[in-house]
């Protein structure tokens, strides 16, 4: 990705978090917990396993709709980061070629399906991850954290790095741009001026923190960020969590798509 | 190199994360007792100023490929360890949010990985004591190409006993190190280089920068020796404590790290010991959870088919994918009907 593609995608994830719909006005503390949780029972199915995995697309797919994001980009964003998942997991058909399942007509190696079984958790994982960014706003996560009991200290550290990153970013493009405009090919592109280049823009960051401190004194800041927001537990978040969790729970512990394809085929005939 | 969700099993993932949230912990009520205020808005200009440098590509001389920079050394460098563990591991939040790099659940792994490795180990025992103060740009430059290799050579090596551990990856031992030390070697001297000049540029441009900043560093920078080991000692019970718990769940789990950590205490053997160990190790645990939620009709007759391999019956396979297409098409029903339900509404 270039750098402006980069600057535009986290601004657009940005963007999508200020919508108003039932997900996103659901506590952010409800959402992060439900999909931490939602993260461990996903990790926690057995190398081998793929049916099972099946109903825990509901979750992100009701996030995706309800909280009205673009599929689209959420699955480029998925595509983008998934070289090392399938790097690491395509060792597996190579290494594990017993056989795993044999449908009629069929014969797959174990390690195909626990290869196929890695990238379901792996687009599972993160679109959870990312949907969660998409529907409670960075800002709503760190007070969330913060909420949850992680160092305050640690918190606004978030925040700040938040807050800046847009115009640092901003910086850093002009640069860019400037350098891309003097240079032919790949001039320019060598470690040399990479150097400059971030020698710069970290003198330059250095001298708008200083200005920041400044204008924060005087508007009394004391070492803190607070939240005006107050954010309450109400009871549809209460709900949501126990629904997420009875949900977790049962296609967790039984095998309900197997269950399924049973009955099916004793209607089949 | 960022650890992902997919690779990593419960166990490995929450000891992982318990290890950086008590790092963090311990850095946080560190940079407390003599913060400065001024500190906290540098910090987080500081993050955003790693961020905005990695979105930067350079060319690394001789191959075609691009590199840019990770950021820990870096940050070690300038602001001491506590301040720095936290703006890296803010920077890896961000990441693993923004960009979906790594995972919600490998955090805990990359925090890890990528800030507790530069920021406690190698700043405090090798580049400080190595440079002190002395500001020539020749020593300045070997401490920091030193420096960052073995910080990422450490780095590289968690994640692949994290892979090993998560018993996820087929890779064997001995292939997975050779894929990733000598990759990350290139990567930290070329990473080792990007620091330093940058150190050499701000000192030459702007001495008074460093100086100021090594100022208003907490007095507490200086981490003893002891307080380590503590800190390790502590880290090492929460771990077993962990993976205890998760033993009691899963029988196999307990007894397969016990053998990675015996055979990890025997280097020398190590890689022609461990992969055999490993891989019946893993066959083992791999259908042992998974297995206890099949109907029990099934059950005996598999056992008997076949122990050591758990040879799925076509009937049992076909159902579970007929099941999951079912599932999976019910799941893009009810997601298109709301989709088309939400158009219509606006």
């Amino acid at each position: 990705m270039t750098f402006d593609e980069q600057y535009f995608d986290i601004g657009r994830l940005d963007r999508l978090s200020y919508r108003e719909t039932c997900v996103h006005r659901l506590d952010p503390r409800a959402k992060v917990i439900a999909v931490m949780l939602f993260l461990l029972t996903v990790i926690s199915f057995p190398k081998y396993e793929i049916v099972a995995l099946a109903p825990f697309f509901l979750f992100p797919v009701l996030l995706l709709t309800v909280g009205e994001i673009p599929v689209r980009f959420i699955i480029k964003k998925i595509i983008v980061v998934s070289p090392f998942a399938i790097f690491i997991g395509i060792f597996n058909p190579l290494l594990d070629a017993r056989t795993f399942a044999v449908i009629p007509g069929f014969v797959v190696s174990a390690g195909w399906v626990s290869f196929f079984s890695i990238l379901l958790k792996f687009t599972l994982t993160i679109s959870a991850a990312l949907l969660l960014i998409a529907t409670t706003s960075f800002p709503g996560v760190c007070h969330a954290l913060r909420r949850l009991g992680f160092p305050a200290l640690f918190v606004s550290q978030l925040l700040f790095l938040y807050r800046y990153l847009f115009v640092l970013m901003e910086e850093a493009m002009r640069i860019i741009r400037a350098r891309d405009m003097r240079s032919f090919g790949s001039r320019g592109t060598g470690r040399k001026v990479f150097v400059r280049i971030i020698g710069i823009l970290f003198l330059r960051t250095v001298d708008r923190a200083e200005r920041i401190y400044y204008a924060m004194l005087s508007r009394g800041f004391q070492g803190d960020i607070p939240s005006l927001k107050r954010s309450r537990m109400a009871l549809t978040d209460l709900a949501f969590l126990s629904m997420m969790i009875a949900y977790l729970s049962i296609f967790r512990f039984f095998p309900v798509t197997e269950g399924i394809g049973r009955v099916a085929q004793e209607l089949l005939g | 190199m960022h650890m992902a969700d997919a690779l990593l099993s419960p166990a490995v993932g929450t000891t992982l994360w318990a290890g950086s949230v008590a790092v963090g912990g311990y850095a946080s009520k560190k940079l407390k007792e003599r913060i400065d205020d001024r500190t906290i808005p540098l910090m987080g200009v500081l993050g955003a100023f790693i961020f905005a440098s990695q979105m930067i590509n350079f060319t690394i001389p001789g191959t075609g490929s691009s590199g840019h920079l990770g950021g820990g050394m870096i940050l070690a460098i300038l602001l001491g360890s506590h301040a720095a563990f936290l703006v890296m591991a803010s920077v890896l939040t961000v990441q693993a949010l923004f960009f979906a790099d790594g995972g919600l659940l490998a955090l805990g792994c990359n925090i890890w990985n990528l800030s507790v490795y530069p920021c406690y180990l190698i700043y405090p025992f090798i580049y400080k004591p190595w440079v002190g103060d002395n500001k020539s740009p020749v020593r300045i430059l070997v401490a920091s190409i030193v420096s960052v290799i073995l910080a990422l050579q450490l780095g590289a090596f968690s994640v692949v006993m994290e892979t090993l551990l998560s018993g996820k990856s087929e890779l064997p031992f001995g292939a997975f190190v050779l894929l990733m030390q000598p990759i990350h070697l290139s990567i930290g001297i070329v990473e080792g280089f990007i620091t330093a000049g940058v150190i050499n540029y701000v000192q030459g441009a702007r001495p008074e920068i460093l100086e100021s900043m090594a100022a208003s560093r907490p007095m507490g920078t200086e981490v003893s020796l002891k307080k380590i080991m503590v800190t390790f000692v502590v880290l090492a019970v929460i771990t077993g404590g962990a993976l205890s718990w998760f033993a009691s769940t899963h029988p196999d789990g307990l007894e397969w790290s016990i053998e990675k950590i015996t055979g990890k205490g025997e280097l020398p053997k190590q890689e022609h010991g461990i992969a055999p160990v490993l891989k019946t190790i893993q066959e083992k645990t791999a259908f042992l959870p998974g297995y206890n939620f099949k109907p029990a009709g099934n059950d005996a007759k598999k056992e008997e088919a076949d122990p050591a391999w758990p040879g799925i019956d076509a009937g049992t396979s076909l159902a579970g994918i007929i099941g999951a297409a079912i599932v999976l098409g019910m799941i893009m029903l009810i997601g298109m009907g709301i989709r088309s339900f939400r158009r219509r509404d606006t």
